[in-house]
């Protein structure tokens, strides 16, 4: 059934298909929406689960942990300084391995006090263990509840997961959203089963301390079976395909990568204004691509490294590769046929476009992004491995600040101009060619480093820096 | 029971036609226990408890009152420090580790939970226990949300008078004289200069179902209301004494001794209160279960804690004017409920 919904509406329909036991939340703008409607539907019995009025968003998500200890599958929903509120107990609720969704609407930090999106909340806690999810429209909202229980709830994961949404630009956005059938969401999500929960027959002590002689195992499984449920992501991204027909791409998203020299990697509601200035460009023949990252964490390092560096490009055919045959130095080389997904060689700029900055450092997107760029370039790349000639971190959209499509556009001109800032000579002709392509570490790369060393070169905060050749401030 | 039937509960209960007082599934009314007659079943042992922890005995005595189905949520504090040390779990029962805030509402999960997956035995309680800084600072929010809510929990506060576990910092329960780390006795200051929180009313004002003071220097006292409280629908909150030899600088074979001597010098009292949709009286109704005709001296119990030494002559007979108006206040409550 097709229906005009914002994506705080949209969210709430994933969470009635769900058919969680215990909601317990907090209301804060802009999540508002979404307890109000579940509110609702308890009341009409559109929705068999108990809403716990909790006085705080600490206890909404205390009182989740508690439900989850029973096997009860629980929801919760907040933004911002609620966030930060609860944010001792999304320790206890990922150590616990407890698989709580909650739904966090994307809002600026105070102070200044303000109401508005960016990510700073949810990306200030990407190291709680949580599984973290940012959709971009609002059927990908709705969807993301019934694949995050799914996921969450796997044995092999056992995680909780945090579905964001862009406060205001996608929570109070409507939009046409298809709402499954019950049938169909009960056919792909069984309810929930689990051994991690008190028993009558077999009492257990859940939730204990563990001394140094124990953590650490801890620790190390919860970050492997994190890193270990990205396959499980594409496991139920594909059973979700097979019951309602909707395609998801895994933990991020390329779209038009395959050739570009410029590459902007975001994540978000953004991605829809980025894919419209990259068909603009693409249609007058420029070569630019967007990645979008769905998951923070797990962060999909491998399938990143892939889409920006285009890893093994060309070399299908074994017309581009160790014999150094390949590339013309036109940018469209000899492996313009390019791999199984048409990937081809190329030399690369990249942006990291985020609502975030880490005082006194960087963007944290920009900073997980260049950590996976760096490890791949430290080890030996298959030839035909774009050559990375610069990448560059973007800072907008910070307190509700809207993004332009003239600003994306300007970034991704000014990928093109900063591609010639080298300060290594041999580096000044990129040519694509084996030569470039493998020296992953060689001239290209020399220069790449040069710029990341020069802060005013590096973080750009859009809507007061320069966006021209060189300048910022 | 469903949310809506445990509203229509509470409101016949209201109306005075349905008694919210007992358990409706339990076919007689429980055998009272005793001292004698504990179970000698252990439901909470090998822990790293301090030699004459008077908390540790709170958690142990209510667990044989309540039995095997009962679930324990515990916050930071003593009895999760001594009780949880994987792989040494002292916890015979379903039993959890909550934050430090989150006694109260991780109880309302738990409950919720098993309510409506229906898998909660007739005899489970949920039952929390917290300190006094877990219950009157940190957690008075959630626990005054579970009140508000109604949520069918027990909530014990096993008072030591401080932030014994991380060595013995003042809480909002420590009382006026006490030296604690944070409130060190000196020329200037003796000790902790803030009274003791009335918790008792303050749960009260909120029309809790039942709330009930304690020691375990009077336990079978102390048994009877935790037995009160398991057959008790809604949310019940039992404040309870208990002395710890660390942190007061007292012999560990006092503990008991100094439970009692505390409430006979009129320093604390056992009382209860019923809410009004228990009792059928409007703004509840108050006993005070102990009246000393003569209270023991509170010198005397003063003198042998080392906690209190530095108090002077003045500073006593503070700590005695303030007895004196606590049961001028006691004994106004006890004397309108009748």
């Amino acid at each position: 059934m097709k229906r005009f919904l914002s994506g705080d509406e949209a969210l709430a329909e994933g969470v009635r298909l769900a058919r969680p036991n215990i909601i317990s939340a907090y209301p804060i703008t802009p999540q508002t929406v979404v307890v109000e409607r579940l509110s609702e539907m308890v009341e009409q019995g559109r929705l068999n689960a108990e809403y716990v009025h909790v006085e705080s968003e600490h206890s909404a998500l205390s009182c989740a942990l508690g439900a989850a200890a029973t096997g009860a599958r629980t929801f919760t929903a907040t933004s911002s300084q609620g966030l930060l509120y609860m944010a001792e107990v999304l320790s206890y609720a990922a150590g616990g391995r407890f698989p709580i969704v909650m739904m966090n609407a994307n809002r600026a930090l105070a102070l200044p006090w303000n109401i508005y999106g960016d990510q700073r909340d949810s990306l200030a806690l990407l190291d709680h263990g949580w599984i973290q999810l940012y959709v971009q429209d609002n059927q990908e909202a709705l969807d993301a509840v019934l694949m995050a229980y799914a996921l969450a709830e796997d044995e092999r994961v056992s995680t909780p997961v945090m579905i964001n949404l862009d406060g205001f630009a996608l929570t109070h956005t409507y939009e046409t959203v298809d709402i499954p059938e019950t049938e169909q969401a009960d056919s792909f999500l069984p309810p929930y089963r689990t051994k991690n929960k008190f028993d009558f027959k077999h009492p257990v002590n859940i939730g204990y301390s563990a001394g140094p002689e124990f953590n650490r195992y801890y620790k190390h499984a919860a970050h492997w079976d994190m890193v270990d449920a990205l396959p499980v992501i594409d496991e139920v991204e594909k059973r979700f395909a097979e019951v309602f027909g909707r395609e998801y791409p895994g933990a991020l998203e390329e779209y038009r990568c395959a050739d570009a020299d410029r590459i902007i990697v975001t994540l978000g509601s953004v991605a829809g204004l980025v894919r419209q200035v990259v068909d603009d460009l693409r249609n007058k023949g420029e070569k630019v691509g967007m990645v979008r990252l769905r998951y923070m964490r797990p962060f999909p390092t491998e399938r990143l490294v892939e889409a920006l560096l285009g890893v093994g490009a060309g070399v299908v055919d074994g017309s581009c590769g160790a014999d150094g045959s390949c590339g013309d130095g036109s940018g469209a080389v000899g492996g313009a046929d390019g791999d199984a997904k048409g990937r081809v060689p190329v030399a690369r700029s990249i942006a990291v476009l985020e609502k975030d900055i880490s005082f006194g450092a960087e963007g944290t997107v920009f900073t997980n992004v260049s950590s996976a760029l760096l490890q791949a370039i430290t080890r030996k790349l298959p030839a035909g491995t774009c050559a990375l000639r610069d990448i560059c971190n973007f800072v907008g959209g910070l307190g509700g600040d809207d993004i332009s499509y003239e600003q994306v556009q300007s970034i991704f001109s000014l990928l093109k101009q900063r591609a010639f800032i080298v300060e290594d000579p041999n580096a000044a002709h990129v040519e694509v060619s084996a030569e470039a392509s493998n020296a992953a570490s060689g001239a290209a790369n020399a220069t790449t480093y040069v710029n990341l060393l020069d802060p005013h070169k590096k973080v750009y905060f859009l809507g007061i820096d320069s966006l021209e050749e060189g300048g910022v401030r | 029971m469903s949310q809506t039937e445990k509203l229509a509960a509470q409101t016949s209960s209201a109306n005075g036609t349905t008694p919210l007082s007992t358990n409706p599934a339990a076919p007689l009314p429980p055998k009272p226990l005793t001292a004698k007659t504990l179970p000698d079943d252990e439901f909470f042992f090998g822990h790293k408890g301090c030699a004459g922890c008077g908390g540790a005995l709170v958690v142990r005595q209510t667990l044989k009152v309540l039995g095997p189905h009962a679930i324990c949520a515990l916050p930071a504090g003593c009895m999760s420090a001594v009780g949880f040390n994987f792989p040494q779990l002292s916890f015979a029962n379903n039993a959890m580790i909550t934050p430090f805030a989150a006694t109260a509402s991780v109880l309302s999960g738990i409950e919720a939970g098993l309510r409506t997956q229906g898998i909660k035995p007739e005899d489970c309680t949920v039952v929390g226990f917290a300190g006094d800084g877990g219950t009157a600072d940190i957690g008075l929010q959630a626990l005054s949300g579970a009140i508000d809510r109604n949520d069918d929990i027990l909530y014990i506060c096993y008072d030591n008078e401080a932030y014994m576990n991380t060595g013995i910092q003042k809480s909002s329960l420590t009382p006026f004289g006490a030296k604690t780390t944070t409130t060190p006795a000196g020329a200037h200051v003796h000790g902790c200069l803030t009274r003791k929180k009335n918790m008792f009313q303050i749960v009260a004002a909120h029309d809790i179902p039942y709330a009930a003071t304690a020691s375990i220097g009077y336990l079978n006292d102390f048994i009877k209301k935790v037995q009160k409280a398991a057959t008790i629908h809604g949310t019940r909150y039992i404040h309870v004494i208990a002395p710890c030899p660390t942190g007061w600088g007292t012999r560990e074979d006092e503990t008991i001794d100094l439970a009692k001597e505390v409430v006979d010098c009129g320093l604390w009292y056992l009382a209860e209160f019923e809410g009004s949709q228990l009792c059928g009286m409007p703004g509840g109704k108050f006993t005070v279960n102990r009246r000393p005709k003569e209270f023991s001296s509170v010198e005397a119990y003063l003198r042998r804690q080392g906690r209190f030494k530095q108090l002077d002559e003045n500073d006593v007979q503070e700590v005695i004017r303030e007895r004196d108006a606590a049961w001028a206040w006691l004994d106004d409550l006890a004397a309108g409920a009748k």
